[in-house]
């Protein structure tokens, strides 16, 4: 698998995802530096985590102007799965590759935590190592992941299975008290029309190693690896 | 030549910062404060340009980057 | 805007100099300074920069151990880990500018601590910090709290280094001269490490990073004098930081460090251009030409004494090797920084720097760097501690009434509400995260982990300077081995009153002195730390708190105690500590003043030589892989640390006191030194006892592990369930209040 992880100024997940994407998969991912133009072909990218531009304007406003996203969104519409997590997730949001808005969490703290997560759709390139409706345990570490669209978009989302995850308790109650940042129905993480593009608030390649506190994380990877090797 | 953007939330997005101000004014003792929306005011230093295409120019700075329409609304103030 | 073309008496005095070191500055330089130079001279004779005070003091401690490479005198200490890699670590004071803007203080103090590690080519891992608040009750603490830890976290968050651990604390003492203390450890190549002396004539000197703006000028002078109530409006002096330029020039650095042009690099702290440049040229015994006119600059107009003092954040100062400059700037400019070759070392001995075509300063460098002041200050050794009066103790207390009761105390409760708001996990490494004794950071790529904690007990300081000092290292040591760490070394932070006043310059000179015999006896030297004096408003100091930073060495991550019970069923055995169970030491204990409401006493005595057998003793039990939960026993006593422990995995346990005490309270809450709470299987039990008593270590079973509640003796328990909420909630309940009123 030829996977490639983005690196704006101002990631600072890139080596986290590039060691949890090495472990899972056995390759090192091209890294990616933001000003690139010219990229080879690849089966995976990867927009991680960080702040990228300091989060300055909007979180992952001015990343999604960056040479290289254009890029991606070339390669996503031909079908490239693209991963975004945390910051990467804000990117893909702000760059309109996937609906929504990630605001200022409700409760105006930073949070760094593990969270539950409900898999809703197994469907996925990168879920398709989960069960529907299985309960994993992933850190959450944010200041805006607050998920935000319009009802119209919420309940097409709904509709269309798009929803990938979404905070929970331990046995997969969905409620306000799961729901770390105020983020609408509980939306952890969603994909495009088409499943291969997905931004998530949660860390999975922070929970890819037993020794960190756990390995739900890694599914994910192993998951692509099946689908993409 | 300037250009004066405010970004404002859009009427009917939730914003807890705007509600945590509205509170923390009442707590000290400001009564009559209905509501508090809190947003973004941007300064542009255009130089010396074509006033008449000036407003067309920071329109498009707004939809690509500075406000997120998805939430955001904005207006612009040119002035000299 | 012009400077001032003569000094006038007036303005020496404003600059904090005494007329003494006027009358030196006049007999160095042969002639009357200008304004930038007296401006110079203040800024490097400060407290701050030049240690007057605490020099003479500081040299008591022990600096050196086989495996220290660079102790106190760089921007950070160095230790040997193995494998060819070194860990870099420091701890500095933010407090003066924490209090007056907490958010930029705080982040500013993470920002300066970061530049000190990295500067010496490390990346860092992991950032900690002591903080430490007024009263709950003051109506400015929450507004500190909420802006000083949004400050931290908002800074280590966007760079993207971990924030593991620290503590967090309440004292009216702190009312009105909070504690800032932020520690960075980074980790680099054990023989590529970079220092602040210059090297080679006609070298050039490069700035890189932000650019300069009239931000924290005079910052080294306002850490270096006391609060008084219009210190508010000192506020425009207090730095901005900017994390993301910050995480640039880590990066940008670490890259350039990896090829071979530069001689010498320092980071732009306290006293900026001033501070950096002299250190360069001082320690390689050179000269140093300035063109102030190439200095990046953010406003127009600044004085070549705004730019010489200005303490503008992320600025670096570098000596290349010449004709090198090109693949310096390449890489600066790949990371959208400023790069300017602002002048070049001479042999002069001489610091010259011109600006608009004039020479505006031209100082030997030696006599002002070297022969800055050193006072012997006179002390007055503290009253010592009142004996602890026997009816001071409330006899019918309840042990079970008061546990949750101390749990949910300020400085006892969890906190989380803290710790969350730190991204704790980033760079993938943390293996145990905040909230435990030492949080510990894998080495990257390895199986071995670095252990770090920060410690220190003010209110024995206060009680008892000299045995503070020594808890405070004995504590940093047992934190670290009861993670089964090989304690390596020490950072300090030295929080003080005024040195002009004798009282004060006792508490320094008591807690050094405890510092000092715990560090030899312990093997823990000191190999970088940082004083801050003048932490007194209206003529009243804080309580003393020499922070301690402590580092250590896990070699196998597979053999790391944690603190939490891992199973039902197992016996918990109290290590170290007096040989028979007679009572137990509550004088200064947070018993005595949670419960009673007291602050009395005598702090509880170390015995050093007893701390080093037990702590070796558990570490070895550990290391054997005999024991894998284990906690030291602090704050609050024993009863405390079960419940932790029974909190922190979520499982209950039954005490036994010992029968031969007929009152237990003061065996179960009383703040003895140099004891851990281990548990391991009912077979282990015999096989522990005895090996303790070869290793001339005293144990004591006390208990079983398992059930949801916690119980004492036969007619006492008290659910889990209880004691976590105490434990947990009053931290966020006390901020709640605070987010209508600040947000």
């Amino acid at each position: 698998m030829h996977a490639a992880v983005i690196v704006f100024p101002g990631s600072n997940c890139d080596r986290d995802v590039a060691v949890a994407l090495t472990q899972a998969t056995g390759r090192a991912p091209l890294m990616l530096w933001h000003r690139e133009t010219e990229v080879p072909p690849l089966d995976l990218i990867v927009v991680p985590g960080g702040f990228s531009y300091g989060d300055y304007l909007r979180a992952g406003a001015l990343a999604a102007h960056s040479p290289v996203v254009r890029e991606v969104k070339a390669r996503a519409a031909k079908g490239v799965p693209v991963l975004g997590i945390c910051n990467g997730f804000q990117v893909l949001c702000e760059a309109g590759m996937l609906p929504g808005v990630l605001m200022r969490n409700a409760g105006l703290r930073f949070v760094c935590k593990d969270v539950w997560l409900r898999v809703e759709n197994a469907a996925t390139p990168f879920t398709r190592g989960y069960r529907s409706g299985q309960v994993v345990r992933m850190p959450i570490a944010h200041n805006d992941g607050n998920y935000y669209a319009d009802a119209t978009t919420l309940d097409k989302l709904e509709g269309e299975g798009r929803i990938v995850f979404r905070y929970c308790h331990a046995d997969g109650r969905v409620d306000d008290a799961a729901n770390p940042n105020g983020a609408q129905r509980g939306i952890a993480g969603i994909a495009d029309g088409r499943g291969s593009v997905l931004g998530m608030m949660p860390h999975p390649e922070r929970a890819a190693d037993a020794s960190l506190g756990g390995t739900d994380g890694r599914t994910m990877f192993q998951s692509l690896l099946t689908v993409l090797a | 030549m300037k250009a004066k953007v405010h970004v404002t939330l859009k009427p009917g997005v939730l914003d807890p910062q705007g509600k945590a101000v509205a509170h923390a004014l009442d707590a000290l003792g400001f009564s009559g404060v209905h509501g508090v929306r809190q947003g973004k005011f941007i300064e542009i230093d255009l130089g010396d340009q074509d006033p008449g295409g000036a407003q067309a120019r920071v329109d498009a700075m707004c939809r690509q980057l500075l406000a997120n329409t998805v939430i955001e609304d904005y207006a612009i103030d040119i002035v000299d | 805007m012009n400077d001032p073309a003569t000094v006038t008496a007036e303005m020496v005095a404003d600059h904090g100099l005494s007329p003494d070191e006027y009358d030196r500055i006049l007999t160095i330089l042969g002639r009357p300074p200008s304004f930038t130079e007296l401006g110079i001279f203040s800024v490097m004779w400060s407290e701050h920069c030049s240690y007057k005070s605490s020099k003479r003091w500081l040299r008591l401690l022990p600096t050196s151990a086989p495996w220290v490479i660079c102790g106190p005198g760089e921007n950070a200490g160095v230790v040997d880990i193995g494998d060819g890699l070194a860990a870099i670590f420091k701890m500095e004071s933010h407090n003066h500018p924490s209090y007056i803007e907490p958010y930029q203080g705080a982040a500013t103090g993470v920002g300066g601590i970061l530049r000190d590690v990295f500067t010496m080519g490390a990346r860092p891992i992991a950032n900690l910090n002591v903080l430490r608040f007024g009263s709950p009750d003051h109506p400015k603490t929450r507004h500190l709290v909420a802006g000083v830890v949004a400050g931290i976290g908002g800074y280590g968050n966007c760079v993207g280094v971990p924030t593991v651990g620290g503590e967090c604390t309440f004292h009216p003492g702190y009312d009105g001269n909070i504690l800032v203390n932020a520690m960075t450890v980074g980790l680099a190549r054990a023989d590529r490490i970079f220092y602040s002396a210059a090297a080679g004539i006609g070298a050039p000197v490069v700035y890189v990073g932000s650019k300069t703006g009239r931000d924290g000028i005079h910052g080294a002078t306002m850490a270096s004098a006391e609060f008084s109530d219009d210190t508010e409006e000192k506020r425009p002096t207090v730095q901005v930081g900017d994390p993301f330029t910050e995480k640039l020039l880590i990066e940008a650095c670490l890259e350039l460090m990896a090829t071979d042009v530069i001689v010498a690099i320092q980071d732009m702290g306290a006293a900026g251009l001033t501070s950096s440049s002299f250190e360069m040229a001082s320690k390689g015994g050179l000269g140093i030409e300035l063109d102030l006119d190439r200095v990046p600059v953010r406003e127009a107009g600044m004085t070549a004494y705004e730019m010489l003092l200005s303490e503008s954040q992320e600025r670096m100062l570098m000596v290349l090797k010449p004709g090198r400059e090109g693949v310096a700037e390449a890489i600066f400019r790949k990371w959208e920084l400023d790069f300017a070759v602002i002048g070049n070392t001479t042999d002069t001995g001489r610091m010259v720097a011109r600006h608009q075509g004039r020479v505006v300063v031209d100082v030997p460098i030696d006599p002002l760097a070297k022969a800055s002041p050193e006072y012997d200050r006179p002390l007055a050794d503290p009253p010592g501690p009142a004996p602890l009066a026997a009816t001071a103790v409330p006899a019918s207390a309840d042990p079970l009434e008061a546990l949750p009761r101390l749990l949910g105390s300020p400085d006892l409760s969890a906190k989380r509400w803290v710790w969350e708001q730190y991204d704790h996990m980033v760079m993938a490494d943390t293996v145990q995260r905040p909230g435990g004794d030492a949080a510990v950071v894998r080495v990257h790529g390895t199986g071995k982990g670095l252990a770090m904690t920060c410690d220190c007990t003010p209110r024995y300081c206060l009680a008892d300077p000299v045995e503070g000092g020594r808890q405070a290292v004995a504590e940093a040591w047992r934190n670290l081995t009861a993670a089964g760490a090989k304690p390596l070394a020490v950072t300090d932070c030295l929080n003080f009153g005024s040195p002009e006043r004798p009282a004060i310059m006792g508490q320094f000179a008591g807690c050094i002195r405890g510092m000092a015999e715990a560090c030899s006896a312990l093997a823990f030297p000191v190999v970088s730390g940082n004083v801050s004096f003048y932490n007194e408003t209206n003529g009243v100091a804080i309580p003393p708190a020499p922070s301690i930073g402590g580092i250590g060495l896990i070699d196998d991550l597979d053999r790391m105690a944690t603190p939490g019970f891992r199973a039902a069923g197992e016996a918990i055995v109290l290590i170290g500590g007096d040989p028979a169970p007679t009572g137990g030491w509550l004088g200064q204990s947070l018993f005595l003043r949670e419960i009673a409401g007291l602050e009395a006493g005598a702090p509880p005595p170390v015995d050093l030589e007893g701390e080093r057998r037990t702590g070796d003793f558990v570490r070895s039990l550990i290391a054997a892989g005999r024991v894998v939960t284990c906690h030291d026993i602090s704050d609050g006593g024993l009863l405390v640390a079960v419940a932790e422990m029974a909190l922190a995995g979520n499982i209950g346990a039954a005490l036994t006191v010992p029968p031969s005490l007929a009152e237990p309270l003061a065996w179960l809450f009383g703040e003895d030194q140099g004891r851990y709470l281990v548990t391991v299987p009912q077979d282990s039990v015999a096989g522990l006892l005895a090996g303790a008593e070869a290793a001339g270590v005293t144990a004591l079973a006390i208990g079983t592990t398992g059930g949801d509640r916690l119980t004492l003796g036969p007619d006492g328990a008290i659910s889990l369930a209880f004691l976590r909420e105490a434990h947990e909630a009053w931290l966020p309940r006390f901020m709640a209040i605070s987010a209508a009123r600040l947000a």
